[in-house]
């Protein structure tokens, strides 16, 4: 737990992350050897990611040991992003349909 | 003055479990961020805002691909490299992602010996690190000069749309600068610590204030942040 000396855990829990993060990092570069196509891919690719991010921040920057006022404060503005990244899909999608419609269809 | 640099473990210490505790430390008295030392609050605060510049980018990434009518180019295939009479996919970039999660272990190894005050193993770490860094941006500069003389450029490609080039050079060059800083701070702070800084709590020149190995822990965070943002544009620029 986070004391005054700070955050000292024992070495093998990092050995053990590095570990796993070399397997999903080999598991997502796998992927795109076998060449998955489609929904899978990308649901694969972003399962490996999100872990693979999970690890990092809860373990390597031991965000899982402070206090629940830091991790809110840190982890929940990003949550936002989705927002974002919604309203961009629109966008995204309004300027493929005009292109589409005063341009021509795809690959011409 | 100097003793605002200092790790206020106070008798707030005393946490109420979920969102209760998180009202009592956000509406107590001077910090709402108990057992935290100002500069990791702050390290944390920065890392938050770079997240939102780096969503930026890669939003930036995915509304040009998913807006084109120009097919985007296969990154499998871009990034390929010739390796004993075949075409492996991906295995540059592979080689860069494992570097960098292992410069981020041996980063999470050198914060715990830090915190035991083991200062030789703890400088060895850093380096090993730092090392790794530069590995990483070797590696990076290769591929940018493969891919250049391949003639891609911000304003157009030979396989596809050209925002590809544009967004590749943007994402990962800002990324590059993230690891090549990183690097310079880690040459810093290893400096530092096989010095003794942080035992003898000698003052920073430029920040004067007392040198902790907390300062290790937030160079580590810096750099586990460079490494987490590599997860992010692995997944959603070279694999996707």
């Amino acid at each position: 737990m986070a004391s005054a000396e700070g955050q000292v855990h024992p070495i093998s829990t990092y050995l053990w992350i590095w570990l796993l993060l070399f397997v999903f990092s080999f598991f997502s570069y796998l992927v795109d050897y076998f060449h998955l196509e489609g929904m899978l891919r990308w649901s694969l690719i972003l399962l490996f990611m999100m872990v693979k991010a999970g690890f990092i921040v809860g373990i390597f920057m031991h965000m899982a040991w402070e206090r629940l006022a830091l991790i809110y404060a840190i982890l929940l503005p990003p949550v936002f992003i989705m927002v974002f990244v919604a309203l961009m899909t629109l966008e995204a999608e309004n300027t493929l349909f005009s292109r589409i419609t005063f341009f021509g269809p795809i690959g011409s | 003055m100097a003793d605002t640099a200092q790790t206020n473990t106070g008798q707030a210490a005393v946490l109420a479990p979920g969102l209760e505790g998180i009202v009592a430390d956000w509406s107590s008295d001077q910090r709402a961020f108990k057992n935290v030392p100002w500069g990791k609050a702050m390290m944390w605060i920065f890392l938050l805002s770079d997240t939102f510049i780096f969503s930026c980018f890669l939003l930036s990434y995915m509304t040009v691909r998913s807006s084109t009518t120009v097919p985007w180019p296969n990154a499998s295939e871009v990034f390929s490299l010739h390796i004993g009479g075949q075409d492996v996919p991906l295995i540059l970039i592979a080689i860069m992602t494992f570097i960098l999660i292992s410069s981020s272990g041996t980063m999470a190894m050198a914060v715990n010996f830090g915190y035991r005050k083991e200062r030789k193993i703890t400088t060895y770490l850093i380096l090993a690190t730092a090392f790794f860094g530069i590995c990483f941006v070797g590696m990076q500069a290769f591929e940018w000069t493969k891919l250049i003389s391949e003639g891609v450029r911000p304003w157009g490609n030979p396989w596809g749309a050209p925002q590809f080039g544009s967004t590749f050079f943007m994402i990962t060059g800002f990324h590059g600068f993230h690891v090549s800083v990183g690097v310079i701070f880690l040459l810093i702070v290893a400096r530092k610590v096989w010095r003794g800084d942080y035992d003898q709590q000698r003052r920073g020149f430029f920040t004067t204030m007392k040198g902790r190995y907390e300062i290790v822990e937030q160079m580590g965070l810096y750099w586990h942040f460079v490494d987490l943002v590599w997860v992010f544009i692995f997944a959603l620029f070279y694999l996707w």
